[in-house]
């Protein structure tokens, strides 16, 4: 099975294909290195640009103006912050101009904690990236909807930011991405680089098709009755092995995935809490004007009469950085036993 | 240039009648602006070229082709405002079938964008450039930085015009208060990007100079540089008084005057044109004043692409 690293280069690959994307580029993202990450390896309209973020974001806005189909990386999001206001005016330009001048855009960048990246490889950017109106937001969790979300985010006339969970690029997945060859060797034989010198080396890419990923569709992971647990990215498999470790105990929690932050899968969020009647929001962005906040705005003005415990957000601390140390990192943000715990407490609330 | 200074002369008595609310623009461009507009190829493909305008562009776009009634519109922020639909200022516009992106009011941004649609014309080949103005004093941003080095990449150098007009001020704050650089231009050597200074008040030279540049960038696929210093005749905006500022250069006066003194055009004649213009300007604004406001619906039109829903009550 691929893991997301590779789901990404594969889908990059189909939208060269398919999708007309002409351009995949930033800082390190064309060859010899192929992204951070390994992320754009092998792909045949990557370039490197200097070490510029206003300059990858601006540009990847006169492409779009242009209506010329790219994908744009910021490294990593801690480095995004300096294009905030690019990034606002890619999000008003259709507006603005009422409907004249769509932009067709991808940005990616990964966020989040996870590989003890320290203060600057730690940022979240979830809560910041739904005060950008006119964008669309999504976050895979695992290898298939890494590849389904960015070819929507390919097709889409909107700019799409595609968030990529660094802790997950290297988890792989459990269901097979549509054209992908069954043995994770044959895969990776086929297309990820060899170590050393690498300039004679071209990826031998399988038959890709057409997967998407609704943008605005949420997941139920995990079906369970007595509460509901909506989560993205990074925490969303932490949230499923506590739900399933709750499990054992006898306690049947539903995992939603929301994978698109904006637009959202409000109906399935809604549909769920109504059966469960218990909710707990979980990422790791910081936690004071975080997004779950709106989503908990959401169940208390349309369901106070129904949920029967306090609707609760676990996020990350309201810190100015992730320290270095796995203690510090790991009091940061939440981690499998703040998750766990915290449904413990959900359901032990009484009315 | 009469009927571009005409409509801004408008726009600033609409402002000070209370019609319309915050005037910013260009008179005083004219005589470099002008000429511009009437060398750009005006289309909508990567054939053609690509304008990453400022809000001081008027001119530009008067020679090729706005109607004064479309500026008229923008400062009425009316529904038949067909730039921004009623949503910014005035002076702001967006021209889809003429490739000129949407005028922002952040300073320079329009320089890190144009980066963009020369790549793509780059790539495309043809001879469509990619055409981008400010003042003098947003070359301070890093975002006038990335234009340079971006556009002189040795891997990929593009055709850009870059174009500077400056008038020497920034809102109320002097240009030789902030700037080492003799002029702005100089930094384009640093890149290896072929520059020039024109005076940006003379309609001749500023035509010569536009036209060389646009030639190099046309055929050699490189970035020029050309920096025009010029007037800004009323002053930063409405913020600012929106009076006329009698001690710069008024390139229209100027060029009339020039006229004159050659024999292709009398006195009566100037007047003439002056007048058919203010007429016009009259007219258009009744017309608008007859035209209604954008709804109160329409503030989620066009969010996103095709106005797909991007209301979260929706959802």
């Amino acid at each position: 099975m691929a893991n997301v690293a590779q789901a990404i280069r594969m889908a990059l690959h189909y939208g060269e294909e398919n999708l007309g994307v002409n351009d995949i580029f930033g800082q390190d993202v064309g060859p010899p290195l192929g992204g951070v990450f390994t992320a754009t390896q092998g792909l045949k309209t990557t370039w490197n640009t200097p070490l510029d973020e206003r300059g990858i974001i601006g540009t990847a806005m006169g492409l779009a103006l242009a209506q010329s189909r790219c994908v744009a990386e910021i490294q990593f999001c801690d480095y995004i912050f300096n294009t905030m206001d690019l990034l606002k005016i890619a999000g008003n330009t259709c507006w603005a101009s009422y409907g004249l001048f769509p932009m067709p855009m991808t940005v990616m960048t990964p966020v989040g904690s996870g590989i003890r990246g320290s203060m600057y490889h730690s940022h979240s950017f979830d809560a910041w990236a739904t005060r950008l109106p006119g964008w669309k937001i999504v976050m895979p969790s695992n290898s298939l909807d890494a590849y389904g979300l960015l070819i929507s985010a390919m097709k889409d006339k909107n700019p799409v930011l595609y968030l990529k969970p660094k802790a997950l690029l290297r988890i792989r997945g459990d269901e097979l991405i549509p054209g992908e060859p069954e043995g994770e060797k044959e895969l990776k034989a086929a297309i990820d680089a060899p170590l050393g010198d690498r300039s004679k080396w071209r990826p031998n890419w399988p038959k890709l098709t057409d997967y998407s990923v609704p943008i605005g569709q949420g997941k139920i992971c995990k079906v369970g009755t007595e509460a509901t647990v909506v989560s993205y990215g990074r925490t969303l498999p932490l949230c499923i092995q506590a739900a399933t470790e709750l499990e054992k105990n006898g306690r049947s929690v539903e995992v939603l995935d929301m994978r698109s932050l904006y637009p959202y899968d409000w109906q399935m969020i809604k549909a769920s809490i109504q059966k469960t009647r218990r909710v707990l929001f979980v990422n790791e962005d910081t936690e004071v004007t975080n997004f779950a906040e709106h989503l908990l705005r959401r169940t208390i003005e349309e369901m106070f009469y129904v949920v029967e415990a306090r609707p609760r957000i676990l996020a990350g601390k309201h810190l100015p950085g992730i320290g270095l140390n796995p203690i510090l990192e790991e009091a940061s943000v939440p981690q499998l036993h703040d998750i766990t715990n915290e449904i413990q407490e959900l359901l032990d609330e009484t009315p | 240039m009469v009927k571009s200074r005409v409509l801004e002369e408008r726009l600033i008595k609409i402002y000070k009648s209370g019609e319309g609310f915050f005037w910013i623009g260009g008179p005083g461009q004219e005589a470099f602006d002008v000429p511009l507009g009437l060398l750009i190829k005006k289309g909508q493909t990567l054939d053609h070229d690509w304008l990453h305008l400022h809000y001081r562009s008027t001119p530009v776009l008067t020679a090729m082709g706005l109607e004064m009634i479309d500026g008229i519109r923008l400062m009425k922020n009316l529904v038949t405002d067909k730039h921004t639909h009623g949503r910014n200022f005035c002076n702001h516009y967006a021209v889809r079938e003429w490739n000129v992106a949407p005028i922002t009011s952040p300073i320079e941004v329009q320089y890190s964008m144009a980066i963009g649609t020369a790549v793509a014309q780059k790539r495309h080949g043809g001879e469509g450039i990619t055409i981008v103005t400010g003042g003098d004093a947003g070359t301070a941003e890093g975002d006038f930085a990335s234009c340079l080095i971006w556009a002189s990449r040795p891997e990929n150098p593009l055709p850009i015009l870059i174009l500077v007009e400056d008038n020497k001020w920034g809102i109320s704050t002097a240009y030789l208060g902030q700037h080492g650089e003799k002029n702005i231009s100089d930094r384009a050597k640093a890149f290896g990007i072929k520059s020039a200074v024109v005076d940006g008040n003379d309609v001749e030279k500023s035509w010569e100079a536009i036209s060389e540049a646009m030639d190099y960038v046309r055929n050699e696929r490189k970035p020029y540089f050309l920096q025009a210093n010029l007037s800004r005749l009323y002053g930063h905006s409405s913020a600012s008084g929106a009076s006329f500022i009698a001690n710069e250069e008024d390139c229209l006066k100027t060029f009339e005057n020039e006229l004159i003194k050659l024999n292709l055009i009398t006195k009566e004649k100037i007047q003439k044109i002056w007048d058919n213009f203010q007429a016009q300007s009259l007219e258009d604004l009744e017309t608008a004043r007859k035209e209604s406001p954008p709804t109160a619906e329409s503030i989620w039109d066009f969010v996103y692409a095709d106005s797909e829903n991007a209301d979260w009550r929706k959802f």
